[in-house]
């Protein structure tokens, strides 16, 4: 194993403790632990929301589906980067002028219905749950693939370093931690692309796909998992290892799913445009409803400083998705094996080894690429906790109870027992294809919420609450139907895997034609609200 | 500074949905009252900055957005060749992100304007 590997995890996560605990000094009261008293500067802000948001799907997520698919997938990035601007546009200013500290809090400023915040609520619970379990899975197959330990262990292991972070340290431990881990992750990612594409370079520049198809760089022995047929070689049971040379072609692996030749070089695939354009929406839209990146607008001081924070959160957010692409198509060169193993997300972690040979120099990047992979584990599921675990002290736990900084704590445990349980027993559902779920399911829910609520005077509660049961609810069931993987037809299918395309339209259309049929709703205050969105602070004190 | 005792712990109700409307400068007040003058004022800030939103979303869309249909009407496109990449690839993975941050660096600068117009107007002495 890779000797520097253990220190490096050991430092990141010492850092991460440490910096919680100094956080700890100034966390006195409760709106301490929560918004960290709204004291925290632009871009100390927009580090800790890009390294919030970066998260296992795009550390290591992004390159293995650009490694396995090619050009199609590279809207994963644009998207995840593109939510930021739909935010910017559309809800960044006003959401921080409504004072609202989660969703539920914009549900009851913007509408003033209890119904209402009890729905977003449950939703909230869901998108963050269904969010932060594949993060905890990331993160034991990562345990798993780099030291070779168990994968419930580092679920766990994880699971309770963050927890107890969370509810010792609060949100401006957490500001300071995920800063912090922003910087990381784009140092483990740019550091090593450095190294790499010099090697590339040296190597000769070798083709990512070459004429007569892939072939292995090195003397390679891959370990088939599963029975399967493969080119040339013919069918192989699982768990037969078999040796290939320097120089052998890669034969595809009849389990695999992986695109080659011109088909990963160039658009216009069998993915189909309703798929893309279901991604893009998903992504585009669905940004704005995540709970870990809407809490994080409450701390900027006003609404002009909450959309220049948001600008900077798309620059740094944008210059890191410049890399992960970097990884896949060197990943094509390099660690071919891995499109016969399907473990294409690993493609990260593997990279410096497989093209810098494991001297010293390759393995110390490879310790670096895990590092960030750790911290990108412990950024997004810290950040998705505080935001559950304050949506269940505000809105689950009864009110008017002493001592409220132990009730937050117990928030924290109770957000992070279910999703923990889940992780340590669920092991097998696709990381990358669960988060893409929990975008649409926000894309479809929320965004519509936000959207209408910010701009259209005419949204009443009894429309919201329909809008989000049809948009939201019919992708929760296709989030179900696609998890469970149950039998439809073929058109079907597509339609329950990317859902976004009809369920956001929808949730739109539903939000709007209810609230007209029962304009007598409006709440009547709604032109001071509307102000109170929308005007500067200059005017207010 | 040490010597001061730490502040007692407090629960904070969220979200200021019920805190009380401050007693604030005249202006402030007027819009408040919602006479016919500030309503419209207000109507048209949000028009404004609605309109800028979607003027952007849509150079958005037309930039990005008519990518796939590109791709997917004109095959062709997809095998130019850009300083040894293809065109796909240049544009997604790289070309796209610089794009985002230019569009939404331009909403920034102008929806601070707008906010400074609607202030000027409101800040104007009405005699």
């Amino acid at each position: 194993m890779n000797p520097y590997l253990v220190p490096g995890l050991v430092v990141v996560v010492l850092v991460t403790i440490g910096i919680g605990v100094y956080g700890l000094r100034f966390a006195r009261t409760t709106s301490d632990f929560l918004v960290a008293s709204r004291s925290v500067s632009p871009s100390w802000n927009a580090a800790a929301i890009s390294g919030e948001y970066l998260s296992a799907a795009s550390f290591l997520g992004v390159a293995g589906l650009v490694l396995r698919y090619g050009v199609e997938v590279l809207w994963y990035p644009v998207g995840f980067a593109a939510g930021y601007l739909a935010l910017l546009l559309f809800v960044a200013a006003p959401l921080r002028r409504s004072g609202a500290f989660t969703l539920p809090d914009f549900c009851e400023v913007r509408l003033r219905s209890t119904r209402l915040r009890r729905l977003a609520t449950t939703f909230v619970l869901f998108i963050g749950a269904l969010y932060l379990l594949p993060q905890l899975q990331g993160a034991g197959l990562t345990f798993a693939t780099v030291t070779g330990g168990s994968y419930a262990w580092g679920a766990l292991l994880v699971g309770v370093v963050v927890t107890a972070n969370v509810a010792f340290g609060g949100m401006r431990a957490i500001t300071f931690v995920q800063a912090f881990q922003y910087w990381l992750k784009l140092t483990a990612l740019a550091v090593p692309i450095l190294f790499l594409v010099l090697q590339w370079q040296s190597d000769g520049r070798p083709a990512v796909t070459p004429p007569a198809g892939a072939v292995f760089p090195a003397a390679t022995s891959v370990v088939i998992e599963q029975d399967a047929v493969l080119d040339g070689i013919g069918p192989v049971t699982a768990g037969t290892t078999l040796h290939f040379a320097a120089g052998d072609p890669v034969p595809k692996v009849s389990t695999v799913d992986a695109t080659f030749g011109a088909y990963w070089l160039q658009p216009g695939g069998d993915s189909g445009l309703l798929g893309t354009y279901s991604l893009i929406l998903a992504t585009f839209l669905g940004t704005m409803g995540l709970p870990h990146v809407l809490v994080r607008f409450y701390t900027n001081p006003d609404g002009a400083s909450a959309r220049r924070t948001t600008l900077v959160v798309l620059a740094m957010v944008g210059l890191f998705y410049l890399l992960p692409t970097l990884y896949g198509v060197l990943g094509r060169v390099y660690t071919p094996q891995l499109l016969m193993t399907g473990r294409t997300d690993a493609v990260v972690l593997l990279l410096p080894e497989a093209a810098l040979g494991s001297g010293h120099l390759g393995r110390l990047l490879g310790a670096l690429v895990t590092a960030g992979a750790l911290a990108a584990f412990l950024s997004t599921s810290s950040g998705l906790l505080t935001s559950i675990a304050g949506v269940i002290f505000t809105d689950v736990l009864p009110p008017g109870r002493s001592g409220s900084v132990r009730d937050f704590r117990l928030a924290t445990v109770l957000a992070a027992a279910v999703p923990t349980t889940m992780a340590i027993f669920v092991s097998d559902m696709d990381v990358s294809r669960v988060v893409g779920l929990a975008f649409a399911v926000a894309a479809s829910s929320f965004c519509p919420l936000l959207v209408l609520g910010i701009w259209w005077r005419g949204l009443t509660d009894a429309g919201a609450i329909a809008g989000i049961l049809v948009g939201g609810g019919s992708a929760v069931v296709a989030v179900f139907v696609t998890v469970l993987g149950a039998d439809l037809p073929g058109n079907l299918a597509e339609f329950a895997a990317q859902p976004a395309a009809w369920t956001v339209p929808l949730a739109f259309f539903v939000m709007v034609v209810m609230s007209l049929l029962t304009s007598r709703r409006v709440p009547a205050d709604v032109g001071a609200t509307m102000l109170r969105l929308h005007a500067p602070e200059s005017l207010r004190s | 500074m040490a010597d001061d005792p730490p502040p007692p712990r407090t629960r904070v109700v969220l979200g200021e949905a019920t805190v009380h409307r401050r007693p604030a400068d005249p202006a402030r007040t007027d819009l408040a009252d919602q006479t016919a003058i500030s309503e419209a004022l207000v109507k048209g800030l949000v028009r404004a900055q609605l309109a800028l939103a979607l003027r952007l979303s849509l150079v958005v869309v037309a930039g990005l957005g008519a990518l796939p249909l590109l791709f997917a009407v004109a095959p062709a496109v997809g095998g130019f060749k850009v300083f040894g990449m293809h065109l796909p690839w240049l544009l997604l993975g790289v070309l796209s992100f610089p794009f985002l941050v230019l569009v939404g660096a331009a909403y920034v600068h102008w929806a601070e304007r707008n906010e400074q117009d609607f202030t000027a107007v409101i800040r104007r002495p009405e005699r």
